[in-house]
């Protein structure tokens, strides 16, 4: 570990901002830096998202987070990896999860970016609460 | 020399464990609270702490095999609970 891993992992009701992620991975031998984000988006399901909201298991998301991670800098020949996810109320748009791999060649850096919003939406203890233009609103299940 | 039969003898304390229970999203609507303390029987399992919660009428709409998480670790019904875990009961997660 270093000291550019500041973010790492991140379980917040704050805005994300992907230009300060970006800053917290990769050093002068990672030639490749991949940056996924996931919006919220205005369907699902043919129905018509109005408004969206993330509820946490805060401590646990944390520390899966973290083991998505670690695990994933081990099984692939990546630099750094930071993820971040918000919890609380989202707009349409809004940036709902961001994963930036650094790493010393692409393939390296597009597959563990692939892996880690891939156990993201395995095992990470965080559910979605969509209300839709019909006036309903239901718990996701993925 | 006292009746022993009627001699008043000392409260049988039968050894429990109290865990602290958290439900999140879905489950907490099924059972309409976010928290509760459960006493159990000593060398009970997560299955045990289940299926007990499940003969409470007011918790009888929780799945009967859903995920588990006990302090913050996923865990399979098999798992021993000791006094002062936080069990969690996971519904399908949909983060990302």
């Amino acid at each position: 570990m270093d000291g550019t891993s500041q973010v790492r992992a991140l379980i917040t009701p704050e805005r994300i901002d992907v230009a300060a992620l970006i800053e917290t991975v990769g050093s002068t031998a990672d030639g490749a830096l991949t940056v996924f984000i996931g919006r919220v988006r205005d369907t699902n399901e043919g129905r018509r998202v109005t408004g969206l909201t993330y509820e946490a298991y805060e401590e646990m998301a944390q520390s899966v987070l973290e083991e998505i991670i670690e695990e994933t800098e081990r099984a692939y020949e990546v630099g750094h990896i930071a993820a971040v996810h918000r919890t609380g109320q989202l707009e349409l748009g809004e940036i709902a999860v961001a994963v930036a791999v650094a790493a010393p060649h692409r393939a390296a850096a597009y597959e563990a970016s692939r892996s880690v919003i891939e156990e993201i939406k395995v095992r990470l203890p965080i559910w979605k609460f969509e209300s839709y233009a019909d006036g309903v609103a239901e718990w996701q299940r993925q | 020399m006292p009746d022993t039969e009627t001699r008043p003898g000392p409260d049988i304390v039968r050894p429990t464990t109290v865990v602290s229970v958290r439900f999140f999203a879905r489950y907490r609507d099924l059972a309409g609270i976010s928290a509760c303390e459960v006493e159990l029987a000593e060398g009970a399992t997560v299955g045990d702490l289940i299926a007990q919660l499940r003969a409470d009428h007011r918790l009888e709409s929780l799945p009967p095999n859903p995920f588990v998480a006990v302090n913050r670790d996923y865990a399979d019904f098999g798992q021993l609970l000791t006094s002062g875990d936080e069990v969690a009961l996971i519904p399908p997660v949909s983060g990302g």
